[in-house]
């Protein structure tokens, strides 16, 4: 018994330890169950009707052939849902089916359960919709001045930010536009799930999301279902980068399910997944930088128009964070940022990775390159110079209370040796499998970027995380909503209540809207404070209920006992008590943890709105075939402002694949939309970095400051990766080949033709 | 009343002889014929293709394998590509191998087949330019008769071929030539992509001449007989010393004039064209210090 305890003790780690996924190898292995693979004996399956068209009235629906299908179970229209007609994240303005007008292509119309996906097919195309094909809107700088085409209007959010005197210039300035395409999250999982009507009337909904409880109420209403009988339990999550934050079939499952009284299945083909979910905002930015001769900066204007496209979605937020950090992670005592982000018939955009924060980055340190040029400065000695400390002010009047190290982040990457030799074997070159370039055709670039993001809920929002924590018979069971979609939650949950409570075995259950309130969004790097919070704060009230327990039992002082290995020890001698003979009788504690509050922007989008930040910085190295337009991205090296490190394992996968979508964004992913149209709805024409496109991530350095507040000092680390990764790339490209190269992607064309002429 | 539609089943033939194939094809010439699968289940995923009933060809043993006879290499149209990567055929059709090589992803090459790259018909395929350049023989089977068409007469336009209801190909006949080979392919990423351009050349000593194929500037494969005349003229044969800078220049360029391509999202026609100069000139410079006999 003893012995055994042992022997756990070693392979279970703690904060700090590499904690291996036990996802890791059944995903790489395929068996790992997704939420595409849930199966009912009794299932039927979904399928969706979709809008051709960016923008039509609807004449008509007749479904009556699709419900002649054999095997056809129910055909839904806007007609049969039960509450609400609209869902959204911030604002309800996006309909379950669309009822008189279509928005966007691939805007949900019907919806159909039969008993094969063929009859799905089938009855799919078989319901007449008449359309009346209208005029889309699809440029976003026409869009307030064009007809609404939403009730809501085509004005989502302006943020106009004035911040100090706006009658300071400087002695130089710089000034530049820049444009950002629409990134997918491209996860690879598709969206999927699996209703099961209830006896009670209700529903349970198995679903791959990011918020359980956000996505419940939003289900509840346009069920007209009391939120107690809408019970959602997280499916295995394929990836989700933001766009399993708003619905997508959740709805629609319900529908059919609760309509045929069947559990019904549904699952999104890559092309319907293009058009089932949120997007990276396209943008469109302008900037004018002042400084004096020393480099100081002195002002930033900013005018910045995002497509939001024909729902809001999370733009409301996304703007907001695109113009409180627009000027990036530097001391800019003047400012005038004026964001908005509009309404248009394009795909629908909401929250990715990085939030707003990733155009902005990509804009201000191209700006920064271009100072450092007109002052005659190095481009890292200008960053340092202006680069931001604890008790600065931010854009918004807030003072930076908490760790900012900046100038550490900035000089550890600067400073780091670089491994990259030249390669010589066409594979390893620009092209690579393709074989086009030999080392002569290559020029070589080398940039670097810095960038930030505030982490957990802004603005006045009541941010929350709930978890409970019950200790039995040596065992810790864990109890939280929090949505795993790979960032590591499970493993952190473990290793923080064996830290905390000093338990081996941990059991992290389901995460479900059942038993348990919510843990707010896997999202905005929040979840390691939120969720790695409460579970924080419940193990250490059953920590503190259980050794006043021992104590009174055994006459000691609460205060001379400590829990480690397993045990319960007196620091003054004389007591140790085995964990699992001391909780015999269960110890429980819930708690509902909540970060410092924030409040709003006020008109003039200055307040204390954010409650820690994160910053990183990554300096890139590609090889460039100019004739060729094709890149090779050599290196990144990278430092982070991580607080602490709690996973090193994990941390290091963080680093890795934030930076990878940065390069995709640099060099290659943008959802191509012509007309309001996807023109590239697939992995085959949608690419994303593979192998020879992804270089090594060197970490120069984990900046660990512990931030007050914050579990173990720890910030969230997932979306600093992706922010300063594709403003280096881009940067680098630059420096290679001496073009402006003002939009990312960058496109062989914009590097073979720079003046546009293809 | 109308009656409902019906799913109707489909049947699936899993061939284990060619005779058995051209059997199935024969009693239901509309069949689709599935090899690798790599195109076909793209289209049926996608929902553009309604699967109807198939004829399965990857258990035929007369399909598989290769064999040198004399100095032409003959390959089962069930060849995959990670086959055609092997060192063996490497060293007799060099630039097949590197075309194979660009071929999607490993598990692509572990099942895409070169008979289906040719029946797809693509003008992105990646072992066309390859194959045309090489004049490569096709072996055309069905029920009743079997018959012989090069690749450049088989592929009739985009995704469209001279195949006969009830035929199929049965293997690809290509000359082992004496020189170095070169096949070059642009897209935007570096593995795993879609061919904007593409370029093969091919050095053929004992003809004295150059070959060149080209692919994803054309709807069909395209030979720049043109270019190839012209350099082939101005080679040392004998002592291979290197033509003037100029010859490699006008080269290029009658190869980008023998493109014909078009816009589309992935690239447009000028780069298309653009591309095809440049891989023209690189590959032509590889191969020309090459050239002359060992």
């Amino acid at each position: 018994m003893t012995d055994l305890a042992i022997s756990k003790r070693t392979a279970a780690p703690r904060i700090g330890e590499d904690t291996p996924r036990p996802d890791g190898v059944p995903k790489v292995a395929g068996t790992f169950a997704f939420s595409s693979d849930l199966h009912h004996d009794r299932m039927l399956w979904g399928g969706t009707l979709r809008s051709p068209h960016p923008s039509a009235r609807i004449r008509s629906v007749d479904i009556s052939a699709a419900v002649a299908v054999t095997g056809v179970h129910a055909v839904l229209t806007h007609e049969d849902v039960p509450g609400s007609l609209v869902y959204g994240l911030e604002h309800r303005d996006q309909p379950v089916l669309a009822p008189d007008v279509v928005r966007y292509e691939g805007e949900p119309v019907a919806i159909v359960a039969a008993d094969s996906p063929e009859a799905v097919r089938m009855a799919v195309d078989a319901i007449a919709v008449d359309y009346e094909p209208l005029d889309p809107l699809v440029d976003p700088d026409l869009a307030e001045r064009a007809d609404p085409i939403h009730p809501d209007g085509n004005l989502v959010r302006r943020i106009n930010l004035i911040h100090g005197d706006q009658d300071v210039r400087g002695e130089v300035q710089v000034e530049g536009t820049y444009e950002v395409g629409m990134q997918d999250q491209a996860f690879l999982g598709p969206e999927s799930g699996m209703a099961v009507p209830a006896e009670d009337g209700g529903i349970d909904l198995y679903v791959a999301t990011q918020w359980l409880h956000s996505d419940r109420d939003q289900v509840a209403d346009c069920l007209g279902l009391d939120p107690a009988l809408v019970r959602l339990t997280l499916s295995g999550v394929g990836g989700a980068f933001g766009a399993r934050e708003d619905l997508s079939l959740h709805v629609h499952l319900c529908m059919l399910a609760l309509h045929t009284r069947r559990p019904v299945k549904m699952v999104y083909s890559r092309e319907e997944s293009f058009h089932g979910h949120v997007h990276r905002h396209p943008a469109r930015m302008w900037f004018r930088h002042h400084a004096d001769r020393d480099g100081s900066i002195v002002r930033v204007e900013s005018r910045l128009v995002l497509d939001g496209g024909a729902y809001a979605s999370s733009s409301g937020a996304v703007i907001a964070n695109a113009a409180c950090f627009a000027a990036g992670p530097y001391r800019v005592p003047s400012a005038h940022i004026d964001g908005a982000v509009v309404r248009t018939n394009n795909p629908p955009c909401g929250a990715m990775r990085g939030f707003g924060a990733v155009q902005t980055c990509f804009a201000h340190e191209a700006q920064m390159d271009r100072l450092a040029d007109a002052l005659g400065m190095d481009p890292v000695e200008l960053r340092l110079h202006n680069a931001l400390a604890p008790g600065d002010e931010l854009l918004t009047g807030q003072t930076i209370t908490g760790t900012a190290p900046v100038a550490e982040v900035i000089r550890t990457c600067a400073d780091h040796p670089s491994g990259a030799s030249m390669a010589v074997d066409p594979m390893e070159l620009p092209g690579g499998a393709g074989r086009t370039a030999d080392p002569e055709h290559v020029v070589r670039g080398e940039a670097f970027a810095v960038g930030f993001k505030n982490i957990l809920f802004s603005e006045g929002f009541d941010d929350f995380s709930e978890a409970s924590c019950h200790l039995a018979d040596g065992v810790a069971t864990i109890t939280s909503a929090c949505a795993e979609v790979g960032q590591g939650f499970v493993t952190l949950a473990q290793q923080i209540t064996r830290e905390v409570l000093g338990v081996d075995d941990v059991v992290l259950l389901p995460a479900s809207t059942v038993g348990i309130g919510s843990a707010g969004s896997t999202s905005a790097s929040r979840q390691t404070w939120m969720s790695g919070g409460a579970i924080q704060e419940a193990c250490g009230q059953v920590r503190v209920q259980l050794l006043e327990r021992l104590a009174v039992k055994h006459g000691v002082d609460a205060d001379d006992l400590v829990v480690a290995d397993g045990r319960v020890v007196s620091m003054a001698g004389g007591l140790e008590i085995d964990l699992v003979e001391a909780t015999a009788e269960p110890i429980e504690a819930s708690v509902v943890f909540r970060h410092a509050p924030t409040l709003p922007l006020d008109e003039n989008g200055q307040g204390d709105a954010h409650v820690s930040f994160a910053f990183s910085a990554h300096r890139a190295i590609v090889d460039v075939d100019v004739e060729l337009g094709l890149v090779k991205v050599v290196e990144l090296t990278t430092s982070q402002d991580v607080g602490r490190v709690l996973n090193p394992l994990q941390t290091v996968g963080q680093l890795e694949g934030g930076a990878a979508q940065g390069v995709g964004l640099a060099v290659m992913e943008e959802v191509l939309v012509q007309g309001g149209r996807i023109r590239n709805a697939s992995f085959t024409d949608y690419l994303v970095p593979t192998a020879l496109d992804m270089p090594p991530v060197e970490i120069a350095a984990l900046i660990e400051e512990a931030e007050p507040g914050a579990p173990f000092g720890a910030k969230g680390i997932g979306e600093p990766p992706s922010i300063s990764s594709t403003a280096a790339v881009a940067a680098a490209i630059r420096n290679a080949t001496g073009l402006d190269l003002p939009r990312v992607p960058v496109r062989p064309t914009d590097i073979v033709f720079p003046e546009g002429a293809a | 009343m109308l009656n409902g539609r019906q799913h109707v089943g489909v049947s699936v033939t899993i061939a284990t002889s060619l005779e058995d194939a051209c059997a199935a094809l024969t009693a239901e010439p509309g069949s689709l014929v599935l090899a690798g699968g790599t195109d076909l289940m793209v289209e049926v995923n996608r929902g553009s293709r309604r699967i109807g009933n198939v004829v399965a060809l990857n258990r035929i043993p007369e399909l598989a394998g290769w064999h040198l006879i004399g100095d032409e290499l003959r390959l089962g149209a069930g060849v995959t590509f990670a086959e055609i990567c092997d060192p063996e055929i490497a060293a007799l059709v060099p630039a097949l191998a590197q075309a194979a090589r660009t071929v999607g992803s490993p598990q692509i090459r572990n099942a895409a087949t070169i008979g289906g790259n040719i029946a797809t018909a693509s003008p992105a395929g990646d072992s066309i330019p390859v194959l045309a350049a090489l004049d490569a023989v096709l072996e055309l089977r069905s029920a009743e008769a079997s018959r012989e068409v090069p690749v450049t007469e088989f592929i009739t336009g985009v995704k469209a071929t001279c195949l006969m209801p009830g035929e199929l190909i049965e293997a690809v006949r290509v000359p082992v030539l004496d020189g170095p080979q070169e096949f070059c392919k642009v897209g935007p990423r570096n593995a795993m992509v879609i061919s904007v351009a593409s370029l093969a050349l091919l050095v053929d000593r004992s003809a004295r001449r150059i070959r060149v194929g080209l692919g994803s500037v054309a709807p069909t494969p395209l030979r720049a007989t043109q270019a190839e005349d012209h350099v082939s003229g101005h080679l040392d044969w004998d002592n291979g010393v290197p033509p003037r800078l100029e010859v490699v220049r006008e080269f290029a360029e009658l190869v980008a004039s023998s493109a014909s391509p078009i816009d589309d999202h992935r690239g447009s026609a000028a780069y298309r064209r653009h591309a095809v100069r440049i891989l023209a000139q690189r590959s032509l410079t590889r191969v020309l210090n090459r050239v002359s006999p060992s």
